[in-house]
């Protein structure tokens, strides 16, 4: 082996966790959780230490329903100073909507996939980035930041393999664009430690590592050997969702998002700061889990219940 | 991919050791039949080695009482290893008897853990394998050492990593041929993996370490990737993460065989093993077992219907 042990780290000195449970996790549940419900979860998830919390998504509640109360969430959360609460905005409309109901970071969600941006959104790629011009314009103008999600980085549901010089290349449309974040979504779980080093090679290429981040899904129980390895080459931005919440929509019964206790029980373990209290953020995840009347995904919360 | 580019071993040995350590830890206790198949349908995957049962008092543990018919019953395929655990002499002069052709040995690098699980010192069943190791050098007989608590211990707590070098070189200098560095209660994380490793990699060679991780935490991929980075070639695992935690009721304990085949091929590494025939027999005995499979791999294959 030449120089394997080297291989191994130097990891970031501190990991922003980007906390997505209020939004992509419940978005991804079946059952609808009441606006006090959710507003009690972001609440709770401001006490663990986690600096930015993804509240919400101002998309019409035609396509989701668990989000429709997008407004009374956001304009109901206690908004704790130094915690940033982005929200999904769609388009100039959503955008609208989310900055008069006090919302002071938006993301935008674009794909590394065509056919699944046509089933998503029935467009293009490039007939996506062109609606986001538009958020991008209005959110410069209102000095607020925009975070970029790029789906389907290391495989996409309906045309399978996805080739990392295109996710290099809508990512770097994105952060061309003004998104001062890219989040890299394995939207499906598929991606092993040998896709993710490929990808972010390609993606590093195009974007700083500063501005990079990964968003695991652990469907395939892949998900923290993929963000070790992310760590490894100098990402140090993660989103993880508290409890693992949000199936996988193209698996039924499947799991989704890496649970945040499980990713911050590693981060411990290397040494890593990320800021966040182990003890809340397994005490929210029990909250939200009693209230969705559903077992949690974090192996961490199992284990520990029962020591 | 190339998996020597970046320093990974080409090849890793899977050692399964679903129907021993898996079926020991399960509450069912399966009949002796089901026993046979399930070993018969793995040593049809390419495994190149399935550990069969345990040469230990039916007294101590009820689920490994047939040992002997389990031995004398299994199709012996060319090519595949047959390894038994036997505690001690006696252990070892019945497996012989009934056919065994290679025996494994448990040590522990934590005092508590050896009085409370075998009820005596470490130096003293360091003494009695050494008996069985003497009995089997006589015979031709390979020996294998495991080492249990290396990254924690439930009693003791914190291990340190010089006392697993310790029991490690023990055991390797009366003749095991690898020695199994297990994490037993799964708390371990690539941090703690990395440092253990270093200081066992003074006293034994690295060809002769295999690591068996427990994913009660959901850390054993990543400790997993931790250890292959390093240069280890050898890992065990359980087909569909058979075998819970005795310590964490209800939590999970072995790493599933499917999810670590699945991460091993997207990093390019050859395993022989067929994963599709891997979560056949999976499927085979949780369907025995009545329960649900722990690996996420089979989870989301049979789900989507795709594999």
């Amino acid at each position: 082996q030449v120089s394997a042990a080297a291989a191994v780290g130097p990891y970031p000195k501190q990991v922003k966790v980007v906390e997505v449970g209020p939004r992509d996790g419940l978005q991804n549940e079946k059952n609808v959780v009441p606006t006090p419900v959710k507003i009690s979860l972001i609440n709770m998830l401001s006490e663990t230490g986690l600096q930015v919390i993804e509240a919400t998504s101002f998309v019409s509640p035609k396509w989701v329903p668990q989000m429709a109360d997008h407004t009374e969430v956001m304009q109901g959360i206690n908004k704790v100073p130094g915690i940033s609460y982005p929200v999904l905005t769609p388009n100039l409309k959503g955008f609208q909507a989310a900055v008069a109901a006090g919302a002071k970071e938006v993301s935008i969600f674009g794909a590394a996939s065509e056919l699944f941006t046509k089933k998503n959104i029935n467009c293009s790629i490039e007939e996506s980035l062109e609606r986001f011009s538009e958020v991008m314009a209005a959110a410069r103008a209102a000095n607020i930041p925009v975070r970029g999600y790029v789906s389907c980085v290391l495989g996409c549901p309906y045309e399978g393999k996805i080739s990392a010089a295109k996710v290099a290349e809508v990512s770097k449309k994105m952060y061309s664009m003004g998104c001062y974040e890219i989040s890299l979504g394995d939207t499906i779980g598929v991606g092993t430690p040998g896709s993710m080093k490929e990808m972010l090679t390609m993606v590093m290429k195009e974007v700083p590592v500063g501005a990079l981040a990964v968003h695991c899904h652990d469907t395939y129980g892949q998900a923290l050997a993929n963000i070790l390895v992310a760590l490894q080459m100098g990402v140090s931005v993660v989103d993880a969702s508290v409890a693992g919440l949000g199936g996988c929509p193209y698996a039924q019964g499947a799991s989704g998002n890496v649970a945040t206790e499980d990713l911050v029980y590693m981060l411990n373990g290397l040494g890593i700061h990320t800021g966040v209290d182990l003890q809340k953020l397994m005490d929210t995840g029990t909250f939200i889990c009693n209230a969705l009347n559903r077992r949690t995904n974090s192996k961490v919360s199992q284990a520990s219940c029962r020591l | 991919q190339e998996p020597q580019a970046s320093g990974l071993p080409e090849y890793i040995k899977i050692v399964e050791v679903g129907p021993r350590d898996g079926l020991q830890n399960e509450k069912v206790i399966v009949p002796t039949d089901i026993k046979i198949e399930l070993i018969n349908q793995l040593s049809k995957t390419g495994l190149p080695v399935v550990e069969v049962t345990s040469f230990v008092s039916s007294k101590w543990v009820p689920q490994m009482a047939d040992h002997k018919e389990v031995m004398r019953g299994i199709e012996r395929h060319p090519g595949v290893h047959y390894p038994v655990l036997t505690p001690n002499l006696q252990g070892f002069h019945s497996a012989i008897a009934a056919g065994a052709t290679e025996v494994s040995v448990f040590g522990a690098a934590s005092e508590s853990f050896s009085k409370m699980n075998i009820n005596c010192s470490i130096e003293e069943s360091i003494e009695k394998f050494e008996e069985v190791a003497k009995s089997a050098r006589n015979m031709n007989i390979p020996v294998r050492g495991y080492v249990s608590c290396a990254l924690g211990c439930p009693y003791e707590g914190n291990i340190i990593p010089a006392k697993v070098a310790e029991v490690s070189k023990r055991l390797y200098s009366m003749g095991c041929y690898e020695i199994s560095l297990g994490d037993t209660i799964g708390v371990g994380t690539p941090g703690s993996m990395k440092k253990m490793l270093e200081a066992v990699m003074k006293e034994i060679p690295l060809s002769a370490l295999a690591v068996h991780c427990h994913d009660t935490y959901g850390q054993a991929l990543a400790n997993i990737l931790t250890a292959i980075q390093m240069g280890v070639s050898v890992v065990d695992s359980s087909v569909s993460g058979l075998g819970g935690c005795p310590y964490a009721k209800g939590a999970t304990g072995n790493v599933a065989t499917e999810d670590v085949i699945y991460m091993l091929n997207g990093l390019g590494i050859n395993t022989g093993v067929n994963l599709y025939a891997v979560m056949e027999a999976g499927n085979f005995i949780c369907t025995a077992l009545n329960k649900k499979t722990n690996s996420k791999v089979a989870q989301a294959s049979f789900n989507t219907g795709t594999i």
